[in-house]
């Protein structure tokens, strides 16, 4: 059995030919457009390193069978930068330190942008740490991510104060 | 992961005839069913996508006052939707107490209802489990077991519903829509998982090809949205499945309580809905010891299936703290950290 799909990934339509429906999105990101900055740690929805936004929500793509999104939006790591031009949130993890081997920190960012969109914690320590419980650090670096996340949330609060003023 | 076929309907009848050949089994997001698969424990030889069928998303408001929920509705969508949130507060919160903001925007109303248990020896595969496999035994009765059922449970298995979101449901009467080869029926939710018996291979009232269209709360649930609590302990702070909670719904009417709603996770292979536990309140003042009286009551029959005695009084202990705390009255926003018994209404404790 072969099955077509198409996604759009990072903003480019993509046809891909599936000869087994058992294809992870994440195995597809990594294996079919080596776009390895998605990792595949724990494989069971467990710990968050696969988290991509799927039309514009975060999700476990260890969990999402590819042939089930045909049609889908992905953006995962490689597509939030613009050029050199670091993404807010990439830039908010380097200057707090929100990591320390990495492996997580693709899943963590894309956790964040995320979370910002969804808009329930604010500027709220407690909530920002509620809302990324799905994205574990082994290393530690809750602290740093959280105050990346602060320093994002706070920008985009004055900016939005700037324009309606 | 065993090979399967792939099939994607594009009608409720057309999935109905492909889930009810032998080895089928629906995918919505797959949330539990992959992990599954991943792991040997969910076999299927087939999979019926229900992803694209239509009208299944939807959040309905019906003229008698109550809330009819699409099957296909993602958790997350559900517990942020403002309406459904200050009329179903203690459901709101569940959701948000459970899994992760990942695993909820993708995982669906009907999905949660249909979730495995968490059992250990039911994921491992070299482990004899009634669940898995009819007949083969249960190495949790003789293994650690201190998260197993304290109430419901057979000689068989002592597994436990792992939801969040059915137990408040339970409390408040919720209904379920099945669609199947024999058409359209309906199910209180209270009735659609089964308790283990003789055939815990079973969860639910569920035949080959039946589909979980949407999930029904009465007008009358909407009563309770001033005094509403989800409670849950948890094993770490957040991300984990409760060891015991409870959704605890007051209605009050000039400082007595007009009517209750108490419900247990955790402690069985079913949410755990006690009326007289309920009934026992009815034109009671709220107090300390009336809630800890309800709570005898919730637990009465309860014993240990191993090493998990604790859980009996922890449950109390939670009904009593449900209680209290909807008495109290439904927070106006939900706490940071959703359902956890350990924080303030203000601020959660992350440790």
């Amino acid at each position: 059995m072969t099955n077509s799909i198409s996604l759009t990934v990072n903003g480019a339509r993509r046809e891909f030919v599936l000869d087994d429906p058992r294809v992870t999105l994440l195995d597809l990101l990594r294996e079919r457009l080596q776009l390895t900055g998605t990792k595949k740690g724990c494989d069971r929805g467990q710990c968050g390193a696969c988290t991509v936004l799927v039309d514009g929500k975060r999700i476990n793509s260890c969990l999402a069978l590819a042939i089930s999104h045909d049609g889908a939006d992905i953006l995962t790591i490689e597509g939030i930068a613009r050029g050199d031009q670091l993404h807010p949130v990439q830039a908010a993890f380097i200057t707090h330190d929100g990591f320390q081997c990495g492996f997580c920190t693709p899943g963590q960012i894309m956790s964040a942008i995320g979370m910002i969109r969804e808009a329930q914690a604010g500027d709220d320590p407690e909530r920002i740490r509620e809302c990324m419980s799905g994205n574990l650090c082994r290393c530690g670096a809750y602290a740093g991510i959280v105050d990346a996340v602060l320093e994002v949330q706070a920008g985009q609060d004055e900016a939005k104060q700037r324009l309606s003023a | 992961m065993k090979q399967f076929d792939y099939v994607r309907p594009a009608t409720i009848a057309e999935a109905v005839a492909a889930a009810a050949q032998p080895g089928s089994a629906y995918l919505a997001a797959g949330t539990n069913l992959l992990d599954l698969m991943k792991g040997g424990i969910s076999r299927p030889d087939r999979l019926v996508d229900v992803t694209r069928l239509p009208g299944l998303d939807r959040v309905e408001y019906p003229a008698d006052g109550g809330v009819r929920i699409g099957a296909l509705v993602r958790n997350a969508d559900l517990a942020h939707d403002a309406d459904f949130a200050r009329a179903y507060p203690a459901v709101a919160e569940a959701l948000l107490s459970g899994a992760s903001a990942q695993l909820r925007n993708a995982a669906t109303v009907g999905g949660n209802l249909l979730q495995r248990t968490r059992c250990a020896y039911f994921y491992d595969t070299a482990s004899r489990c009634n669940k898995r496999e009819a007949g083969s035994g249960c190495d949790a009765r003789g293994g650690e077991n201190r998260l197993h059922a304290v109430l419901g449970r057979s000689e068989g298995c002592i597994a436990t519903h792992p939801s969040d979101f059915c137990v408040p449901l339970v409390a408040l009467d919720a209904i379920v829509e099945i669609e199947g080869k024999g058409g359209r029926r309906e199910l209180p939710l209270e009735e659609l998982h089964r308790l283990p018996g003789d055939a815990p291979e079973r969860d639910s009232a569920l035949s080959p090809g039946d589909l979980i269209v949407a999930l029904r709360l009465p007008a009358a649930a909407r009563g309770f949205a001033a005094h509403a609590r989800y409670l849950k302990v948890r094993e770490r702070t957040s991300y984990a499945f409760a060891v015991v909670s409870a959704a605890a719904a007051l209605r009050l009417e000039n400082g007595k309580i007009a009517e209750a709603r108490l419900a247990l996770g955790g402690v069985a292979a079913k949410p755990w809905r006690v009326r007289a536990a309920e009934q026992v309140l009815t034109g009671a003042a709220p107090t300390a010891a009336g809630f800890l009286e309800s709570a005898q009551l919730a637990l009465s029959g309860a014993k240990p299936s191993g090493e998990n005695a604790f859980k009996i009084e922890l449950a109390r202990r939670i009904v009593v703290r449900g209680l209290t705390s909807a008495a109290a009255g439904t927070p106006e926003r939900i706490p940071a950290l959703p359902a956890s018994p350990f924080a303030s209404v203000s601020g959660a404790l992350h440790v």
